[in-house]
């Protein structure tokens, strides 16, 4: 049984609510934090603790946190990402609407060690039941005196704002998210000057995801010590999964970093194996925008070592025969899924989601798309796969802003491991027309079609 | 602080950026800029076509840098190395950009207005490939009407956002802007306003494509057929400068611009009367021709040498072997009754 650290209450009746949270010891790290500790004192906790962002990037929080220019004079700011708008992401949903006091102590916390006195959480626009939540939350938390001036007569004073944004999966990127917030149009900005020198109205800021938000009142409560034992290597803590596809048990959970990954796939605790018993084709273990893993590569890493739920183990030999845990979006494929149709579909939402800003991701997302569902509807020619393979390399790594790589990686992925799959759809266009073609009959047993002559 | 580009060394001050540092050592070194002007304040980044290779960071940190970065908005630091003409990567990350920024750019030079002052065309020439492997149907906009001066074409656009920058910077009220995300984001006014600021005519010149041009001018001429002069008159706008380039025909001012530097930016803004209104010599104090770059499309009207008759070497040539082609097919010389292997026709053998 893995510790719970963000969901440890979550069963608690009415934990919701500010009077049910409280009496369950909610808002001590704020106690502490201003009564008995310095600003300092609580980065140097949040350092201690090895806590990595869990937005997707994973890079250390109190490291970013002790970027942040203390020296310019100017207001900070901290800025919680709950723009959650990765398809098969959805744990910051799970945690916003059922303890949403969890992330207001976070906030309040963080806010303390950063000297930030105008905070802001920046919804996505489709989470709008959540906004009503948070901000009713907020004015609980308000009333009881955790948040406006001299918060526990200590002279620390703080605004909290929930801001909604329009619904664009590109304000999840920091820099886009401090331009809608600023109101202005979702583009990610360039860097440098990085948010920490530039942020938000050109003032020191510091983006954290919910999930980064709300293991910080554990740490201050517990010490960064004790959050560095849980997990494995520098990946420490817990991280909140949220799984979907071909598994019997689908939802959050919360887990150990450190756990095996067959343990999470196979054991009933967690996700109870495969859906209906079929094989397991392929697995993306952290949203949509990390590359796939055929099942070889799932369940081991290539020097046969057991494949670990941890940033280094899912990462493990780079791309070709690794993935990364990302935002924790762990989606499971069995053998009735069609890799092509699947890609196209993921292509489909980056291309949707570009904002526009620079050329190759304007460009290139759009015919990425346009040649996978080519493809997919039974029209692709034998030099498309090449094809894919040249615009994706030429997107990846030559734009503003990560989107680009997030659009190119799932398709270098999939051509990578599926290649036959691609191959298939080209040479019996026929075959796949009634879209029904992987349930009605799985890849493996059409394969030695593609197999006995490679195009 | 001292960087090297191409293996060029150059001292350059605190701030710099590499794109500035390779423009102040010119030559081929100059990485293309489709979205940077160097006139307008936060422009640059975006078109990705100066993508450099950033092989040394700096003396500090020497440390080469992954990615390629877009050299116009970054900055240059003591001891850095960088890589422009001379890197493979670079030319390759060039060579996407410009087949990225044709895949939905309509191929309609022939009647684009923008054709010979087209910085696309120039990139193309420079870094394009002589096929295409897009086959999908190119991507169109619905025409739209933005005002009296100034044609939009939102099919040729490359969403460089110079004119937003334009409009930002130098109107007081911007009523256009990006629409719209993707593929399908497009320069368009707020709820079907007109563009009339009386510095809107600059954003035809900061334009790289043939997306916006100048309604006064559209199919009159085009650009290498008109001889372009220096000229100024005393403009009583705030914030004119009066010094423009009048396009003539004969004596006909066909069109009247800002003054562009070598590389395509204006030098100073002008307001729309100089620019549309006044088109009269009269209304001119002409200083003198422009100078273009060589290899300008403009530059083939430019007739500075005194014409001498072209003598065709090859014509007597010609004149002789059409003579002989001549007898071949009538055969007039040829005698009838000799066979071609020399035996007599009529012979009685």
């Amino acid at each position: 049984m893995s510790k719970k650290i963000l969901l440890e209450k979550i069963n608690v009746p009415g934990i919701k609510t500010y009077e049910v949270y409280r009496r369950e010891g909610g808002y001590a790290s704020v106690e502490k934090a201003i009564k008995a500790m310095t600003p300092d004192e609580v980065v140097e906790e949040v350092k201690k603790s090895g806590l990595r962002g869990r937005g997707g990037a994973g890079f250390p929080a109190g490291m970013k946190w002790s970027f942040i220019d203390k020296k310019s004079g100017k207001p900070r700011h901290l800025v919680c990402n709950a723009d959650e708008s990765e398809p098969g992401t959805f744990k910051d949903r799970y945690l916003m609407e059922f303890l949403p006091h969890l992330l207001i102590e976070g906030m309040i916390t963080s806010s303390f060690a950063l000297g930030a006195n105008l905070s802001y959480i920046y919804i996505r626009g489709e989470y709008m039941w959540v906004f009503k939540i948070l901000e009713r939350a907020i004015a609980e938390a308000k009333a009881a005196g955790w948040l406006g001036k001299n918060i526990l007569g200590s002279g620390y004073d703080l605004e909290l704002h929930v801001h909604c944004g329009a619904g664009a999966y590109i304000c999840g990127e920091e820099t886009a998210l401090i331009e809608s917030l600023e109101g202005k149009r979702g583009n990610p900005r360039i860097k440098p000057p990085f948010p920490a020198v530039s942020g938000l109205w050109a003032n020191p800021t510091v983006v954290n995801n919910v999930e980064t938000i709300a293991s910080v009142p554990w740490i201050v409560n517990n010490s960064g010590d004790d959050y560095a034992k849980i997990g494995i290597g520098r990946s420490t803590g817990t991280k909140l999964i949220s799984a979907s596809g071909h598994v019997k048990n689908p939802g959050v959970y919360e887990i150990e970093l450190g756990l095996t990954v067959d343990e999470f796939m196979n054991s009933d605790e967690y996700l109870g194996g495969m859906y209906s018993d079929r094989p397991l084709k392929a697995l993306i273990p952290g949203g949509s925008s990390v590359p796939i893993l055929p099942a070889d590569l799932i369940y081991k890493t290539t020097n046969g070592e057991d494949r670990l739920m941890t940033y280094e183990s899912l990462s493990d030999g780079g791309f070709a025969t690794g993935s990364m845990l990302g935002s924790g979006g762990f989606i499971v494929y069995d053998d009735t899924a069609c890799i092509v149709r699947n890609t196209w579909n993921f292509s489909r939402f980056y291309h949707h989601e570009s904002c526009g800003q620079c050329t190759p991701c304007r460009e290139g997302t759009g015919w990425l798309e346009k040649v996978l569902w080519r493809i997919e509807n039974g029209q692709g020619r034998e030099e498309d796969i090449e094809l894919l393979w040249s615009i994706q390399s030429k997107i990846e790594g030559n734009t503003i802003c990560p989107l680009g790589d997030a659009a190119s990686w799932p398709v270098a992925a999939a051509i990578r491991h599926f290649r036959e799959e691609f191959e298939y759809h080209i040479r019996f266009p026929e075959k796949i027309k009634n879209r029904n073609h992987f349930v009605a009959e799985p890849f493996s047993q059409v394969k030695h079609l593609v197999t006995k002559q490679t195009i | 602080m001292k960087v090297t580009i191409d293996g060029q060394e150059i001292e350059v001050e605190a701030g710099t950026t590499i794109l500035q540092a390779a423009r102040m050592i010119g030559g081929e070194s100059v990485p293309p800029a489709m979205c940077y002007y160097s006139k307008l304040k936060g422009s640059g980044g975006k078109c990705r076509c100066c993508l450099v290779e950033v092989a040394k960071g700096s003396d500090a940190d020497p440390r080469p840098m992954p990615k390629l970065m877009a050299s116009c908005v970054t900055g240059c630091m003591d001891g850095m190395e960088i890589n422009s003409k001379n890197s493979d990567r670079v030319r390759e990350a060039r060579e996407s950009v410009t087949e990225f920024l044709l895949i939905n750019h309509p191929l309609d030079c022939p009647v684009c207005d923008q054709a010979g002052e087209c910085d696309l065309q120039n990139l193309s020439f420079e870094h394009g490939k002589s096929k295409t492997r897009f086959i999908e149907e190119k991507r169109t906009f619905e025409p739209e009407d933005i005002g009296p001066n100034i044609q939009l074409h939102m099919n040729r656009c490359i969403l460089c956002q110079r004119c937003v920058q334009v409009a930002d910077q130098l109107t007081d009220n911007r009523v256009h802007g990006v629409m719209d995300r993707g593929d399908h984001a497009n320069i368009s006014t707020c709820i079907s306003k007109a563009i009339d600021n009386e510095f809107s005519g600059n954003m035809i010149d900061v334009c790289p494509v043939g997306a916006l041009t100048d309604k006064t001018f559209r199919f009159k001429s085009r650009v290498w057929f008109n001889k372009p002069y220096n000229a100024h008159r005393e403009c009583t706008t705030p914030g004119c400068c009066g010094k423009t380039t009048v396009w003539m025909f004969g004596n006909e001012i066909q069109r009247v611009t800002g003054r562009k530097d070598e590389y395509h930016e204006v030098e100073e803004f002008i307001c729309n009367s100089c620019r549309f209104d006044h088109k009269e010599v009269s209304d001119w104090v002409i200083e003198g021709p422009r100078e273009f770059e060589k290899d300008s499309v403009i530059n083939q009207n430019n007739y500075t040498q005194k014409l001498e008759t072209v003598n065709i070497n090859t014509e007597e040539g010609i004149l002789k072997g059409r003579l002989e082609d001549r007898k071949k097919i009538s055969m007039n010389e040829i005698d009838y009754d000799e066979k071609i292997d020399g035996e007599k026709l009529n012979s009685d053998k």
